[in-house]
């Protein structure tokens, strides 16, 4: 039995329903779920699936009329594809298995391993939210320096008790020097250098330690903040395209710079203080309470309201703090679209409409900075206010003692100093909130980014190929983008060292094809298979080791000629470039260049033209001497001169290697052994050139066309 | 494009459940219709496109269209457009993303996956486009028309 639980009914209302298959039947619950429609199998029944924007599609045909339609979410797609697979071969055969010989994932169809029961492919897609404790998880990268935190953590102690002993001491002062002068006794000198001694002695103590602690702390911190920063790019970098493609450049620069930026302070400087404070009012109230408890309790009395007042405001500063972190790479984002897209901007001369957009982000930033402002002014004065009340109370509570007797002057004096910093404290402690909130929105950013799981995972046990041969075998391939089904059940078989070219219309699936097989994404259904090895079960690292590619528009790095020819191989002596960059037809041009291969290239540097930039890649991917190579429109961005330069290096390239190569003109694919056409993501037609012009199908209709279109050119070049 | 004098055409529903367009004489099977604008204006600018993915008709105003061509189009675009206007949220599993969204729609209550912020698309006019990890795309059409409780919810994502 096989089934799929539809979630939508036929208007496209969220609805639960089900479409069961038996060996004889096909089942489906009716609208309003009591009763079942049936239909009994038999060979003039066809089952189909379609899907757009997110909705599948399942349509049972009669012999000349539809019978019924489902839909689905495309959450349901994968039983749902299973169900049409299915009921072909029940129909046709009549028991309910599945054709497939091998053991395959009943969902995603990936081969399997011959005992594996669970597809490690589809179990990855469970999502689950991040921690809020978010904070907490920096744990991790300040363990290393775990050492030097409980050194720093020390120092604060001992600074801490040290700046403690003045105001302890002004007790004394109060009580055995100036009441008893006060009231007629001379002062005792002696007794009273003692005491003022050690106030100087407390003092500098406390500036020794007070130095020594600040300085390990914020060493670690910012080693802590380094660390951060170079864990979450090395993790960007290994995340697939498809995060890539969904994030903009501003925002994750954002993350990375700034936000870790903000962590770093925050452990230095504020977490710091929070600390510091936090042991200042422990020690404090144990002295406190050792002097005497009731005026102690008294004094410690506006305490849990403030905390109860910072806990109450600390919920709508935190979502205040991280919208504004939105909104602020809102503005970057801004600066990151147009900036490299000036040269459209002046041409079109939309500086003001831009300018316009940038001041309307801004505007968005003031407007939430505003709101939230509006709370947080509010909340220091209220913090001022208590502790004032709070002073008040001391006194008020003290003084009627005092009149009891039942302390000294000297107490209450100490009592006043001690509070006079513990409530100072408090105020500065409030402040915490709102940097906490910040740095745990920072690291919640930063933490999105760790916590991204490469959707084209490593695996933890890669099987490892030592002598690659090029063999590529796509089985039962399907891609899905977004919502957008890229290429379906393609199937197909390249032999070492054979060319295959790819052609159809833009759109029709060629780059993505490319893209799975350099496995910048993974495959949403099927395999992609290396010498009868699937490749997700490869190191990545090992596997594009094997692979060179040359794309439409090259990519040049900041550097030298000769730092981007080897970019591919770090290592490579200056006879393996120079051999390289020959083979490319590049040799010649780069010596004509001022600096020869030492000159400066990519942004900033040495202007080349597009022919020469494509020369360059080549030799890039010459210099790794890949088992496969790539070719993606790598000749379409130039002219026919350079294109004839650019042919004669690709012919070097290509050589006892497997190549794909995709190419807008047909005409350069003419050396290819095998010609794969492409439809809306499906194979239509393989094989030779001549053969397929022989079919006289759709390989045939694009050579016309472009012949044609060739003619029309020729004529209008005639003509002219 | 020639607004004064709009083509004639009928339209027709096979047995199969295509939609058969006849333009002047010419017979197209497996038309589809398709909303050139589905958000900035649902109901202006449709395009009736052959099985190849060929133009065959522009529309400019649904409204105007005879009844019964009215009514085989907007039938044959409720099937395919699929954009939950959302009305209200019920719940959100976490504030922070991946998380599941909880919410009534104009088709019914559903949950759906929202992968990261990025999947709230800022549109003209306040409106807001929700994708979730399956691609299908929810709409809020005015976030201050919510209620409290989903406003406070969404406001944090926003």
């Amino acid at each position: 039995m096989a089934w799929v639980d539809l979630d939508l009914d036929a208007c496209l209302c969220f609805s639960p329903g089900w479409l069961v298959l038996t060996n004889v039947r096909l089942l489906a619950s009716t609208p309003d779920g009591d009763d079942w429609q049936a239909w009994s199998l038999s060979p003039e029944l066809s089952l189909r699936q379609h899907d757009h924007a997110g909705v599948g599609a399942l349509e049972l045909f009669g012999a000349n009329e539809r019978l019924a339609v489902w839909r689905y979410t495309l959450s349901r797609n994968v039983s749902a594809l299973r169900l049409v697979d299915l009921f072909a071969t029940c129909r046709d055969r009549g028991e309910l298995h599945s054709a497939a010989t091998d053991n395959v994932c009943p969902d995603c169809k990936a081969p399997l391993e011959a005992d594996a029961e669970e597809c490690p492919y589809c179990s990855r897609e469970l999502q689950t939210p991040p921690s809020t404790w978010t904070l907490l998880r920096l744990w991790r990268f300040a363990h290393p320096y775990r050492l030097q935190l409980l050194a720093g953590f020390v120092l604060t102690l001992l600074s801490m008790a040290a700046t403690l002993v003045p105001p302890y001491l002004t007790m004394p002062l109060m009580d055995n020097i100036l009441i008893p002068f006060q009231n007629g006794k001379p002062i005792d000198v002696s007794l009273a250098t003692r005491y003022l001694s050690g106030l100087l002695g407390a003092a500098v103590v406390a500036w020794g330690l007070g130095w020594a602690k600040t300085y390990i702390l914020a060493l670690v911190s910012e080693r802590i903040g380094a660390d951060l920063r170079t864990t979450t790019y090395e993790h960007l970098l290994k995340l697939s395209l498809e995060y890539f493609g969904g994030k903009r450049t501003g925002d994750l620069m954002a993350r990375i710079g700034s936000e870790s930026d903000r962590i770093c302070v925050f452990l230095s400087l504020h977490l710091l203080d929070f600390a510091t404070d936090v042991l200042m009012i422990c020690m404090t109230s144990a002295i406190l309470f050792s002097i005497n408890p009731w005026l102690a309790l008294v004094t410690l009395l506006p305490l849990p309201f403030i905390a109860w007042m910072i806990h109450i405001v600390r919920d709508r500063l935190r979502t205040g703090f991280e919208k504004i972190d939105r909104v602020w790479s809102e503005v970057t984002n801004v600066l990151a679209d147009t900036i490299p897209g000036i040269r459209v901007v002046k041409a079109f001369a939309q500086e003001r409409r831009e300018a316009e957009r940038f001041r309307e982000a801004n505007r968005h930033n003031l407007a939430v900075n505003d709101r939230l402002n509006k709370t947080w002014s509010l909340f220091s004065p209220t913090v001022s206010l208590l502790t004032e009340t709070g002073l008040l109370v001391v006194w008020a509570f003290g003084i009627w003692l005092v009149s009891r007797s039942e302390i000294t002057v000297g107490v209450l004096t100490a009592f006043l100093a001690y509070i006079g910093r513990f409530y100072t404290r408090l105020d500065s402690m409030s402040r915490i909130v709102s940097v906490t909130q910040k740095a745990a929105a920072g690291a919640k950013r930063i933490f999105d980014i760790l916590d991204h799981v490469s959707s084209v995972p490593e695996v933890a046990h890669p099987v490892r190929l030592n002598d690659v041969r090029g063999g590529i075998e796509l089985r039962e391939v399907g891609f899905r983008y977004g919502n957008r089904a890229v290429a379906r059940g393609v199937n197909l078989a390249i032999r070492p060292g054979e060319m295959v070219g790819l052609v159809g219309h833009s759109g029709s699936g060629k780059s993505t094809l490319v893209n799975l097989i350099c496995r910048f994404y993974d495959v949403s259904e099927g395999a992609i298979l290396l010498d009868g090895v699937d490749i997700r079960q490869l190191a990545i690292a090992d596997f594009r080791r094997n692979i060179g590619l040359v794309l439409q528009e090259p990519f040049l790095f900041f550097g030298t000629v000769a730092d981007n020819i080897a970019y591919g191989k770090p290592g490579a002596s200056r006879e393996e470039i120079v051999a390289a960059a020959r083979a490319a037809h590049a040799h010649e041009f780069i010596l004509r260049l001022p600096q020869g291969y030492d000159s400066l290239v990519g942004e900033r540097g040495q202007g080349l033209s597009g022919g020469e930039r494509q020369r360059i890649s080549i030799a890039r991917a010459l210099l790794i001497d890949p088992k496969i190579l790539i070719l993606d429109e790598a000749t379409s961005s130039v002219d026919t001169e350079t294109e004839k330069e650019i042919q004669k290096a690709l012919d070097n390239l290509v050589r006892g290697r497997t190549t794909i190569a995709i190419a807008h003109r047909l005409s350069t694919l003419r050396q290819a052994d095998r010609l794969v056409v492409l439809d809306r993501g499906q194979v239509v037609e393989v094989g030779p050139h001549d053969e397929l012009m022989a079919l006289q199908g759709a390989y045939y209709r694009l050579y016309q066309a472009q012949l044609r279109h060739q003619d029309v050119l020729a004529d209008e070049g005639e003509a002219s | 494009m020639n607004r004064a004098t709009p083509p004639e055409y009928t339209l027709r529903r096979t047995a199969f459940g295509a939609l058969e367009l006849d333009l002047e004489g010419q017979v197209t099977v497996g038309v589809v219709a398709v909303r050139a604008f589905p958000i900035a204006a649902p109901d202006q600018a449709i395009s009736l496109v052959g099985p190849e993915g060929n133009e065959l008709l522009w529309i400019d105003r649904l409204e105007e269209q005879p009844e019964a061509n009215r009514r085989l189009i907007e039938e044959a675009l409720s099937s395919r457009e699929f954009m939950p206007e959302i009305r209200r949220l019920i719940g959100v599993s976490s504030f922070a993303t991946p998380c599941t969204w909880h919410v009534e729609t104009d088709r019914g209550e559903c949950d759906f996956i929202l992968r990261g912020e990025e999947g709230i698309r800022r549109l003209p006019h306040g409106m807001l486009l929700i994708t979730d990890s399956h691609g299908i795309a929810f709409l809020v059409r005015d976030p201050a028309a919510l209620d409290r409780h989903s406003r406070r919810l969404l406001d944090r994502f926003l």
